[in-house]
């Protein structure tokens, strides 16, 4: 696990590799499996998510330890967190469009997809459960979503190989799919405890 | 619509996980034994019932451009309520599932459900409806865990109490890769080819 002891070097392979968040973790694996056919499309996928999740983990520490904590109001993190950032996200999408439409057309129609991706969530609570500071936050959600578009891009490689093998009836679509993480998966699990992690 | 098909619905023709292929992160997750899996759908489904339920009868008052915020604040209260009662009742089990009770907020699945059914339809239909989808995904997440545990671990436990021990009376060597991630992925493939095979047949 994550504390705040660690060096950032340690953070980052932590969070890319040895707990990847796809792969180890079981988070944001909708949009893993539902946008990963192109290896373009992952890239800006990835783009995205690295940005969101940075901006949505500095608004959750900022609301959890300048607001709840002292107003003693812990119980609304779920609420709040979530509130927070599918606002986030439309403001962010309405900004970008305004001022950068050749951004907005790379990244525009994978931002909605974002809220409701767990990961944004998932890290937001893991970055207060685990304690870290604000720098320490986001070096790890950066790496955490890097590890994302890592895996993804990783993935839609593979993905592309498979539409053209044979493979039995009853395997194809979803299920082949799933089995190729699992062997993704697999291979992910050789980091495991890599530097005492 | 009748109310037993509504109900016989989301058990197999559109379960959730297996054949609509959505809220997959806390099923892949939480389901590596039997025990924790039926924790995780019995948490999902009080949440999506009553979220179905609390829709259904305000979904009169609920202005149409303000519903989504509306759905999310009423979904995460309960899943607050889920939250609190687990961590203090059943401290084994919320720590096993950990981040993912809170995470429930964010399951498509519930949010599918507000939006495509109990924002339309009766209180009646709306509270059949989530609950049954709530045990197609119940039905799912727990298969998952106990085949997943019955290799991997050679046991099949269900609220400690153990059903059955592989180990200790076969010479039986689990495969420990099926309670690691990669199991999860690849079993829950084969369920789904699985499913898809007997819906072809029927």
């Amino acid at each position: 696990m994550i504390d705040n002891q660690m060096t950032w070097y340690m953070i980052v392979l932590s969070a890319l590799l040895v707990n990847n968040i796809v792969l180890i973790r079981f988070l944001a694996l909708c949009s893993f499996f539902g946008v990963s056919n192109r290896i373009e499309i992952s890239l800006s996928m990835g783009m995205a998510v690295i940005f969101v999740m940075t901006l949505a983990s500095a608004a959750a520490w900022i609301i959890w330890y300048f607001f709840l904590i002292p107003l003693n109001i812990e119980f609304l993190r779920t609420a709040s967190f979530i509130l927070v950032i599918a606002t986030l996200v439309q403001l962010v999408e309405m900004y970008i469009k305004k001022t950068a439409p050749a951004l907005y057309n790379a990244l525009g129609i994978y931002l909605p997809l974002i809220t409701t991706n767990c990961a944004v969530l998932g890290i937001a609570i893991l970055i207060i459960d685990y304690r870290l500071g604000f720098l320490n936050s986001l070096i790890y959600t950066i790496s955490v979503a890097a590890g994302y578009t890592l895996s993804i891009i990783l993935f839609a490689g593979i993905r592309e190989r498979i539409e053209m093998a044979p493979i039995p009836d009853i395997l194809k679509g979803s299920p082949i799919i799933f089995i190729t993480a699992g062997i993704m998966s697999l291979a992910f699990l050789g980091f495991a405890h890599l530097f005492g992690l | 619509m009748d109310k037993l098909k509504i109900f016989t619905n989301g058990l197999l023709r559109e379960n959730p996980v297996l054949v609509l292929i959505i809220g997959l992160c806390p099923v892949l997750a939480t389901g590596s034994s039997m025990n924790d899996g039926f924790g995780m759908g019995v948490a999902t489904t009080f949440v999506l019932v009553s979220s179905n339920l609390f829709i259904s009868v305000l979904r009169n008052y609920i202005p149409d451009s303000l519903r989504l915020p509306i759905f999310i604040v009423i979904i995460s209260t309960f899943v607050t309520i889920v939250d609190y009662v687990m961590h203090a009742y059943m401290v084994e089990l919320y720590a096993s599932l950990g981040i993912f009770i809170p995470l429930i907020v964010v399951n498509c699945i519930i949010l599918g459900r507000a939006e495509a059914f109990a924002y339309k339809n009766s209180v009646k239909s709306s509270l059949i409806d989530g609950i049954g989808m709530g045990a197609g995904f119940t039905l799912a997440i727990t298969a998952l865990g106990a085949i997943r545990e019955l290799i991997g671990n050679g046991t099949l436990t269900f609220f400690n109490r153990e059903l059955l021990n592989l180990s200790s009376s076969l010479s039986f060597q689990p495969a420990l890769v099926f309670i690691m991630p990669p199991g999860a992925f690849i079993v829950i493939g084969f369920m789904i080819a699985g499913v898809r095979w007997i819906l072809k047949r029927s």
